[in-house]
């Protein structure tokens, strides 16, 4: 579960997760078409899985991640729903505790707002609520905007407040391998999970199974080796952390990179062990900061070792405002590779300057074309 | 529907709802309760007309939904005395009935969300290729909820299995249906979205069964779309408690004494002959006695009960 990885050079976000399989075969692939494999590969295997969603069934499908699925399992079980955040989320609620399986799907997270009342009040409470009676095996697929002037309303990275309420799981995978393993796994578990997925993670290339496989949730990744920081990141902030990390490596700094992947049930445990041994952590979050899961990890972490000397903490994450469409501005609402590897080396050696040129835009940010 | 039945059914529910408003001064009910009486004829004429695998969701003010649709009593007792017991094992309360063995699939205590998990469950069965139907309940409050539109516009356009029933007591809390509303007329609203509809007037349970019988017919055989029945009844008690509100001024008994004209728990007691209506009266005083007994004797849920059940 724990793999280390060494990150290449180069700023492809590649992983590859043990050298055997390297050896025997590589499949590079895209987040969006794994995420699309997990959803088939589940739905053929288990006649319960439904998909349901607004413009699921178009000729978009969701950036690819539902395309040809209704044409294979017809229009009963993938569906395009009105567009009623609210009342389709219940229904999905209903059809699970009839013993469906739906996959409900948010073209934007921002729209989750109108389903706060389902997810909230219902998905996250039946179980407890009804003495254990029901369960809800529900998955909700949300995905979050940047860059192309996504602004205000297409952009907002909302997981700290799902986190927040017991009862729903919140996953936020941030490599293919990992988005299709913890879908598999989302669909076959029995509780309400929250799926957050991200348009840059979207690109993101990395060694995926063709067979079915399961990332276990409540997991994290230790994604790079290190001994002087931790970073915690989430989502897209994982990537960018990792170009950080190399850049760093290329100073003869050492940091170890660790992907949550889960947001809740959050596995403290790895980032507790990193930071007793780098005694250092940065919490990059996809996210603002205020009230958010970049001050759950480190209250937990101050908790947990608040009788030892020593331990640094930091954190990154939106700028404290509304996200604005103008390139000038959205770029400075974002920590990016140099701000991340700036902070982590600042709090490594106060005194150290890096260099520049060690740093580009994130070429999937770059690359990135609207209007969609 | 048999009429004694329905006496019968309609009364023990007035009953366990008046021994939980005089056991409830006793503070053994620590939690809200939202009476049923003077809508008893709403759920026991609807589920009458229902079979055992058909489903219900409800309301806050669901224990007359719970015990008509078979739901079983010691255990609603249970829960409202916070037992282990309990059909929520006392995580639940009087607002969360459940009693998914009689398909009765929850309570909510915020107005109108049940209403589109009724219809995803409708979905599921005609998926699952079920031959039975889904009754949300709801009160006219409700309807105000984007939620319900919601709802309906799905229902109708996948013409789902389902029948929605609002329980119309004219209060939503203290405010009036026709202050909240310039069209008042909630059958013709609801009936453009090509829904047939029918309003039942003067707390006619024994319309609304023949009715809810008729419409489960066209559903389970032609395929007929969802239907909507807007009942027509009175609550005597106060909003929320074991007491009336007469003095709270936004209503008066006189317009309850009205309503207690049509009352046909009242109306059908008159037509029994004595021995019959004493021998019902000993049953259902027995089964309460049972119950409240059973409640009581139960234990409370053991403290690291309150970290189980979050996830399944």
């Amino acid at each position: 579960m724990r793999n280390k990885v060494h990150f290449p050079k180069h700023l492809s976000f590649t992983l590859r997760f043990s050298p055997s399989r390297i050896a025997i075969m590589e499949r590079i692939i895209k987040c969006s078409e794994a995420i699309r494999e997990a959803i088939d590969q589940e739905m053929a295997a288990d006649e319960r899985v439904i998909l349901l969603g607004q413009g699921i069934d178009d000729a978009k499908g969701m950036w690819g991640t539902t395309l040809g699925l209704q044409e294979k399992y017809g229009d009963r079980r993938v569906f395009d729903t009105p567009l009623a955040e609210d009342g389709m989320t219940g229904m999905a609620i209903g059809a699970a505790l009839a013993g469906l399986r739906p996959i409900q799907t948010h073209i934007r997270m921002d729209f989750l707002v109108l389903a706060m009342n389902q997810l909230v009040n219902i998905a996250a409470k039946s179980r407890y609520m009804y003495g254990g009676s029901v369960k809800v095996p529900l998955v909700v697929r949300a995905v979050i905007g940047r860059s192309w002037g996504q602004g205000a309303q297409h952009s907002q990275a909302l997981h700290s407040w799902f986190a927040h309420v017991p009862g729903i799981k919140v996953v936020m995978p941030a490599t293919a391998h990992d988005a299709k393993g913890c879908l598999i796994q989302s669909i076959r578990d029995d509780n309400p999970v929250l799926f957050i997925e991200h348009r840059m993670v979207h690109q993101a290339q990395s060694h995926v199974p063709l067979e079915s496989y399961t990332v276990p949730l409540g997991c994290a990744r230790v994604l790079a080796g290190g001994t002087q920081l931790t970073i915690v990141a989430t989502s897209h902030m994982v990537m960018e952390s990792m170009r950080a990390a190399a850049v760093l490596e290329s100073c003869g700094l050492s940091v170890e990179v660790i992907d949550p992947v889960t947001i809740s049930p959050l596995d403290i445990e790895t980032i507790l062990s990193s930071v007793e041994k780098t005694r250092r952590l940065l919490v990059v979050d996809n996210a603002w900061l205020s009230c958010g899961f970049s001050a759950e990890v480190i209250a937990r972490v101050v908790e947990h070792f608040q009788d030892a000397k020593g331990i640094q903490v930091g954190r990154m994450g939106f700028a404290p405002v509304t996200c604005p469409t103008t390139k000038v501005l959205e770029r400075a609402f974002y920590p990016d590779v140099s701000g991340i590897a700036i902070k982590a080396a600042g709090m490594i050696s106060p005194k150290k300057i890096l260099p520049d040129g060690l740093w580009q835009e994130a070429p999937e940010v770059v690359q990135f074309r609207g209007p969609f | 529907m048999d009429r004694l039945t329905y006496y019968r059914e309609m009364l023990r529910i007035r009953r366990v709802e008046e021994e939980i408003a005089r056991l409830y001064p006793s503070d053994k009910i620590m939690s809200p309760v939202h009476l049923s009486i003077g809508q008893e004829p709403v759920s026991v004429g609807v589920c009458q007309a229902l079979e055992a695998d058909d489903v219900v969701f409800g309301t806050y003010r669901s224990h007359a939904l719970y015990l008509a649709k078979g739901g079983d009593l010691k255990q609603m007792m249970a829960e409202l005395f916070g037992k282990a017991t309990g059909c929520a094992r006392g995580k639940g309360g009087s607002m969360h009935l459940i009693d998914v063995s009689h398909h009765m699939m929850g309570a909510s205590a915020v107005v109108g969300t049940t209403i589109p998990q009724g219809v995803g469950y409708a979905y599921a069965l005609t998926l699952q290729k079920k031959k039975a139907i889904v009754v949300a309940f709801f009160g006219e409050g409700a309807t105000e909820e984007g939620v319900f539109y919601e709802s309906l516009q799905f229902a109708a356009l996948k013409k789902l299995p389902i029948i929605f029933i609002c329980e119309n007591n004219l209060y939503a809390i203290h405010s009036s249906w026709a202050t909240r509303h310039a069209q008042t007329n909630l059958c013709d609203r609801v009936g453009s979205f090509g829904i047939p509809v029918r309003r039942i007037e003067n707390n006619n349970g024994e319309a609304l069964h023949d009715a809810v019988a008729d419409a489960r017919r066209s559903i389970l055989e032609q395929g007929a779309g969802p239907f909507f029945f807007e009942a027509m009844t009175y609550r005597w008690n106060e909003h929320v408690g074991p007491g009336t509100d007469w003095h709270l001024g936004y209503r008066n008994e006189k317009e309850m004494d009205e309503w207690k004209k049509f009352d046909p728990v009242l109306a059908i007691a008159r037509e029994l002959d004595v021995v019959t209506k004493e021998r019902i009266d000993l049953e259902i005083k027995a089964e309460i006695e049972e119950a409240v007994s059973f409640a009581e004797q139960s234990p409370f849920p053991e403290a690291s009960e309150l970290y189980t059940e979050v996830f399944a």
